[in-house]
């Protein structure tokens, strides 16, 4: 047992020394695999950041329905109570034309633009909760309201997010797809770098099993160079995805200041960063794998 | 002990290199084959380790048939041997120390021990002194002691040899003979491979002489 272990420190040892030999490129393909690591890893940062803020919107069956501005209070009185027969209809709010316009005067950066206005150009609206939340159920309610005279446009407020969170979907499969795509690439690149590794190392190779190493004692260092760079290339795709974060911050805060907003986009978790370095050394410690079962019974000593 | 009976190799393309070879090397014995180049030393020799197989006949080292043996039996065959190849095969990487701890390495000695047995190793051939050295700077001589140290550091209890003096002056070949006959006086069984025939009859020890494949002559030492 204290053998073996220590066979392991020794191979960890050579692996540590050939990864950072001069004249190896192991760093260099460390480069490679965390730049290629980071576009799917990215792509997964930015989607979750996505899903976070499409879930602070409610998704409730809600509709949005504008009067006419020409119509008087009367007609969005006569509307009102149209709605409260209406057996799909849960419940509504009546928004009047002069709360809107307070509630615009008091939202950021606009207050000016309101007092530039020599009337209120806002409509009546009612924001009406249907009781049946499907989509056709909604459309159906959405049409029949939109008939009435004095309704100039109906929104059906949860379909955008619907949409969104459909478009999301897609997102998630297209990172899954990429993921998969540059994993397999990750596993090529390091399946070609042990294999060089192997070739420059090919005397000692053929002394080591002259002299009675066995195939494990040859494969140990090997699987470890493969681990270890592969776990570089998840820290360097940490890293490049701190740095791009920080950078995309600045620009969201600038953009999120205007808009009063203090939203900032929001970095892996720990458990997410370490998958990342984790699943990155797993692939590499394959594609080493991979490369020393094919090569290692072809180098034998003549 | 190291037994050939009616050894046969034949290579893959077809060129017959050994033809019913058998004799036996005694526990503790030296033993030289000679002959010139092509007779057929070299691929005799590789046998015993098992970096070819006999296409006929069986080979019997310490007890087991090399020519049967399974693919992960043949380390721990090679561990009870030390080979000292023609091309020396040091590794220019690294040092004169380090390579010595290459066969204590694989064969997972702890540090203290593979440390002590490494010194001692290059204390026999008279390379303590040179560790730090890589083996780029040490002379022709040297490097053949050096492989020597290399072969003999697991403390085998047979020792081969090919060629270990070619291209050396006839004082360091001297030297390099001496060491073989050193380890054989603490009961290491020897055998090497040679085509110097001058420096074999300064020894008054077995030859072993192989003509195309055959052995034609099998001396027993004179009488000293």
């Amino acid at each position: 047992m204290r053998s073996w272990l220590r066979q392991h420190r020794q191979a960890v040892r050579a692996a540590l020394g050939r990864f950072a030999a001069p004249r190896a490129a192991s760093l260099l393909n460390a480069l490679v695999i965390g730049v290629t690591l980071s576009l799917p890893a990215g792509g997964y940062m930015l989607l979750a950041n996505l899903r976070a803020v499409t879930q602070r919107f409610t998704l409730e069956p809600e509709l949005t329905v504008f009067m006419r501005t020409a119509a008087a209070r009367a007609d969005a009185d006569a509307f009102g109570a149209r709605l409260k027969a209406d057996a799909r209809v849960r419940d509504f709010r009546f928004i009047p034309r002069e709360a809107a316009l307070k509630e615009l005067q008091d939202s950021a950066g606009l207050g000016d633009v309101v007092a530039a206005l020599d009337r209120n150009p806002l409509p009546d609206a009612f924001v009406v909760r249907a009781k049946d939340p499907r989509p056709e159920a909604l459309e159906a309610l959405a049409a029949s309201l939109r008939a009435a005279p004095s309704v100039a446009l109906v929104q059906v407020d949860s379909a955008w997010a619907r949409r969104l969170g459909a478009l999301l979907d897609l997102g998630r499969l297209a990172v899954a797809l990429l993921s998969t795509l540059l994993g397999a690439a990750l596993v090529a690149v390091t399946f070609n770098t042990i294999r060089l590794q192997m070739l420059t190392q090919r005397d000692e190779i053929e002394l080591s099993k002259l002299i009675g190493a066995t195939d494990a004692f040859i494969r140990r260092p090997f699987f470890y160079l493969g681990l270890l760079q592969g776990g570089a290339g998840g820290l360097i795709a940490f890293a490049i995805l701190r740095a791009g974060l920080a950078v995309l911050n600045g620009g969201v805060r600038e953009l999120a200041r205007a808009y009063g907003s203090d939203f900032r986009l929001a970095f892996l978790s720990a458990g997410e960063a370490g998958a990342l370095v984790a699943f990155s050394a797993a692939l590499g410690w394959l594609g080493a794998y991979l490369s020393v079962s094919k090569y290692l019974h072809e180098i034998e000593p003549k | 002990m190291i037994s050939f009976s009616n050894v046969s190799k034949r290579y893959p393309g077809g060129q017959e290199a050994l033809h019913g070879l058998s004799f036996s090397i005694q526990d503790g014995e030296l033993a030289f084959l000679t002959g010139h180049s092509g007779a057929g030393k070299s691929t005799l020799l590789k046998l015993i380790p098992a970096i070819e197989r006999p296409t006929g006949g069986s080979v019997v080292v310490g007890g087991q048939n090399v020519a049967a043996l399974k693919r992960a039996a043949v380390p721990f065959l090679r561990r009870n041997l030390g080979l000292v190849f023609q091309d020396q095969k040091l590794l220019y990487d690294r040092s004169v120390y380090d390579n010595v701890m290459l066969p204590l390495a694989i064969s997972g000695h702890a540090p203290q021990q593979a440390a002590r047995r490494a010194r001692a190793a290059l204390d026999k051939v008279g390379l303590l002194g040179r560790e730090r050295a890589s083996p780029i700077q040490l002379s022709g001589g040297e490097q053949q002691r050096l492989a020597i140290a290399r072969a003999v550091v697991n403390r085998p209890s047979i020792l081969i040899a090919d060629e270990p003096t070619a291209n050396l002056d006839a004082e360091s070949a001297a030297l390099i003979l001496e060491i073989f006959v050193s380890f054989n006086r603490i009961g290491v069984t020897v055998l090497i491979a040679t085509h110097d025939e001058a420096l074999v009859r300064r020894y008054a020890k077995r030859v072993l002489r192989l003509a195309a494949g055959r052995l034609v002559d099998d001396a027993a030492p004179a009488a000293t």
